[in-house]
């Protein structure tokens, strides 16, 4: 979301300066920032409607100044908010007014490539992309590509557990990091994983990723690096029925294959991206799909070929394979730049993240364009077709009166959706303070109770990042378990945790 | 059913109740595994079928006490399969009891670990309350990720009421090649064949041979025998079969069994005792006593190496099964343990 709601709550100069004082006791004036005017671009993060101001930024260089602030904080009784380069589009990384944000912008160094193992040891502020690119001279890469590969971090990725469009095939970030070094507020560093490939006792590496941030400071990540395939080429396929569309994707999947890639854009959606990138988007189709395979030459066209055959039964009206490597980027380009072409058609726009058992996907489809003619919104669909992970883009301009709540009550409805067909109301976007209020519609007070028992464990202090991704069972009470309807919710208020 | 969770439920107040911890077992095929077994028996059998199974959707849910040997049957039917390869060790295995141990066979190095395929768990936790965990979608990031945390956690968190799994389609092709070659040999190959876009699925070293196993697409598997050459194996699914459920002759006899769990690149470590190795080098297993002198030596080697030791069948247990955990990790075990189960009711002992 693009629109800027000025919801921050004030800063307390007095105990800014107290606690900034006593971070500087431990830290070089570099690695600080309290002045207003540079912790300013910290006070959000995709979730660009929430704007707070943190009352202090810290840059660390290294793990020991990062067991320094923890302590500083733990000491002082300071909430701490962890942030990669802030693209997370749930709010994960959004500041506190009370809190100090510790930023991984200097630990940004790939430790080392070993290609003979096939891993690479990283610091949580080395970019997604940087990682495959440091890589590629040995025909290898780290899997998980999320559209915002380019900027966003590994230390973000652990924390969102994030995916991407090669997921069904080559799995999400739980999958493909091996090992997290972090430092836990009670000011140890802890190693979870290992470079074997499982570690004694509980698989806590597991319960760490996609944990918020609230369970500890990642200081250090050992991912797993996979050969780069020999070839790949994807499949353009046009649909007349987006339910035709969706049964083609369980027909490809019956026939045994497991395709790198399979996503699927609606008309808005293909209408919406093709002006910026002009891929060549069929845009009377009411469903395009992109089906990717890859792998050998022989093993690619064999898999082109059954696929083909497939989707052709399954009822496509027209079939295009990309010919090189050129056009099948082009083929990709629209369904990656799908959120900014969305910035470009409408002043703003609310990226959802639910999913879905792909079996309802024609029914939540048609709901969902219920929904657009209820909320007086358009809304484009972009989905992870193979894994049943929808992005309904919602659009809207903030400066009308309204919109941005109405936006806002259509987002929740649509999860609300998601969790009725037996899905989930975040796939791999986070929770953070976005989707707070829906996960009351997802879990009962038990299931929170036991999130809570697992934040305990690791963060007794309840410091680190507090009032995110899981909410109070007072909170849920409160809403009666009913999605928030029109109006935006102030964060601050209710006590979460 | 209700009515056997109920059962269950009552089980878990009386334990509490009464402070007489509940020895938690679906089969029973892995009660050598694991530290001390202590408590009352809950038998999970009863609790037994599958929920829900969408080929298209590549899941699967099913009750704690379905016999694992009826859920790959099904599986077949429809061409799919358990991509981790759980080994049953005996016929009554459930998939209740294949979680908790959170045992993967031959293909864990290519196609991941047990853990990575779980989708959502139910419980019934220690306070007789039942929690639902993650779901039966592929992408869910709602909450911290429990379902996978009960992976391997060898009942000890809770009662596994039912699960949900990634399933995957079997491959088309399937071929198994030998070379002969030392250990040193075999690793450094192994860990050079991973870093190529081959389709491997498995890997066995033992007294100079190495099996490869390649699974894909037919032309993938053709391509890849093509290239690396080796013998050609017939018929090699008993092979692998006998590997993943400890039948091959490597396993038989009456000396402790370790598993080393350490980095693929690892040199050759105790080099002297009788070893196979799989995963690529990542899974190395020990023939060698259980008594404290070697364990410690054992430890000492795998830690160096940079993983751990587990003393995985027979031997001595009060040397320990597991390898001891740094006491930063030990209290967070503590905490979840006491979070999930507070009575401490659940398998005490058998993990630490």
């Amino acid at each position: 979301m693009t629109a800027s709601i000025p919801l921050g709550l004030p800063v307390d100069p007095g105990r800014r300066r107290q606690v900034a004082a006593a971070l500087r006791a431990v830290l070089p004036e570099r690695c600080i920032l309290s002045d207003p005017e540079d912790t300013r671009p910290y006070e959000c993060d995709g979730l660009a409607a929430y704007r707070q101001l943190p009352m202090v930024v810290t840059l660390p260089d290294t793990e020991r100044q990062v067991l320094a602030i923890l302590q500083v904080c733990r000491e002082l009784g300071v909430p701490v908010v962890p942030r990669g380069a802030g693209t997370g589009l749930s709010g994960g990384a959004q500041p506190l007014a009370d809190g100090v944000v510790i930023s991984t912008a200097r630990l940004n160094r790939i430790l080392r490539v070993e290609p003979h193992a096939r891993t690479a040891v990283v610091q949580p502020g080395v970019r997604n992309l940087a990682i495959s690119e440091a890589a590629a001279p040995f025909g290898l890469y780290y899997a998980p590509d999320p559209s915002s590969q380019i900027a966003c971090t590994i230390g973000g990725n652990v924390a969102e557990n994030a995916g991407g469009v090669h997921c069904l095939k080559y799995g999400l970030t739980v999958h493909n990091v091996l090992r997290v070094r972090a430092c836990t507020i009670e000011g140890e560093v802890i190693e979870l994983g290992g470079e074997a490939l499982d570690a004694p006792g509980l698989d806590l590496l597991a319960v760490f990723i996609g944990s918020e941030g609230m369970l500890g400071i990642v200081t250090e990540v050992t991912v797993k690096l996979v050969p780069r395939p020999a070839l790949a080429q994807v499949i353009m396929a046009s649909f007349d029925d987006v339910a035709l569309g969706g049964n083609a994707v369980a027909s490809v999947i019956a026939a045994g294959i497991i395709p790198a890639g399979l996503e699927m854009m609606d008309r808005t959606s293909a209408r919406m991206v093709e002006p910026f990138v002009k891929a060549g988007y069929d845009l009377d189709a009411a469903a395009i799909l992109l089906c990717e395979a890859d792998g050998t030459a022989l093993e690619v066209a064999e898999e082109i070929g059954r696929m083909t055959e497939v989707l052709r039964q399954a009822g496509a009206n027209a079939i295009t394979v990309s010919q090189d490597e050129a056009e099948r980027l082009r083929f990709w380009s629209g369904r990656k730049n799908a959120f900014p072409a969305a910035g470009r058609i409408s002043p703003d726009y609310y990226c959802m993240d639910g999913t879905i058992p792909r079996k309802h996907l024609a029914q939540v489809l048609a709901r969902i364009a219920d929904m657009e003619a209820t909320y007086g919104l358009r809304c484009a669909n972009v989905f992870h077709a193979g894994d049943g992970n929808m992005h309904p883009l919602i659009l809207f301009d903030a400066n009308r009166p309204g919109e941005l709540e109405r936006a806002e009550a259509f987002g929740a409805a649509i999860l609300a959706l998601c969790v009725e067909v037996g899905g989930t109301i975040t796939g791999e976007h986070g929770v953070g303070v976005e989707k707070i209020d829906s996960m009351c519609v997802q879990f009962g007070s038990r299931e929170l109770e036991a999130f809570f028992a697992v934040k305990r464990a690791f963060d007794p202090f309840a410091l680190l990042n507090p009032n995110k991704a899981i909410p109070t069972l007072n909170r849920c009470a409160e809403l009666g378990r009913m999605r928030v309807s029109g109006g935006v919710l102030p964060f601050a208020q209710l006590p979460r945790f | 059913m209700q009515q056997i969770v109920d059962t269950f439920r009552e089980r878990v107040h009386a334990a509490a109740r009464e402070n007489k911890p509940l020895r938690i077992r679906g089969g029973g095929s892995k009660d050598w595994y694991g530290g001390l077994l202590e408590g009352e028996l809950l038998d999970t059998r009863a609790y037994a079928g599958i929920v829900d199974y969408e080929p298209t959707e590549l899941v699967l849910t099913a009750r704690c006490g379905t016999p694992l040997a009826a859920i790959e049957a099904v599986l077949a039917e429809r061409g799919q399969m358990l991509a981790f390869e759980p080994p049953h060790f005996g016929a009554a295995a459930t998939i209740g009891g294949a979680i908790a141990s959170g045992l993967s066979g031959p293909r864990r190095a290519s196609s991941g670990a047990l853990r990575d395929f779980v989708l959502g768990a139910t419980i019934l936790d220690g306070k007789g309350d039942v929690l639902r965990f993650g779901g039966r979608v592929m992408k869910n990031v709602a909450g911290y990720d429990v379902s996978r945390l009960l992976a391997g956690s060898l009942g000890t968190l809770g009662l596994l009421l039912e699960v949900s799994v990634k399933v995957l389609p079997r491959a088309a092709g399937e071929t198994t090649l030998r070379f002969a070659l030392d250990q040193a040999g075999a690793l450094r190959t192994l860990n050079e064949w991973a870093g190529r876009p081959l389709p491997l699925s498995g890997s066995c070293w033992h007294d100079g041979v190495l099996s490869l196993r390649l699974s894909g697409a037919r032309a993938a598997v053709e391509d890849a025998r093509r290239t690396l050459g080796g013998e050609l194996l017939a018929d090699c699914a008993p092979f692998w079969d006998s590997l993943r459920e400890q039948r091959h002759a490597f396993f038989g006899g009456d000396e402790a069994l370790w598993r080393l769990s350490v980095p693929s690149t690892a040199g050759p470590i105790a080099p002297g005792a009788g070893q196979l190795i799989e995963w690529g080098g990542a899974q190395r297993w020990l023939r060698a006593p259980g008594d404290p002198d070697t364990a410690a030596r054992i430890r000492a080697a795998a830690l160096a190496a940079g993983g751990h030791a587990t003393l995985f069948r027979g031997g001595d247990k009060s040397v320990g099964v597991f390898q001891p955990l740094a006491p930063a990790l030990a209290r967070i075990h503590e905490r979840l343990k006491a979070g999930f189960d507070p009575a401490n009711i659940f398998n005490p002992g058998r993990m630490f």
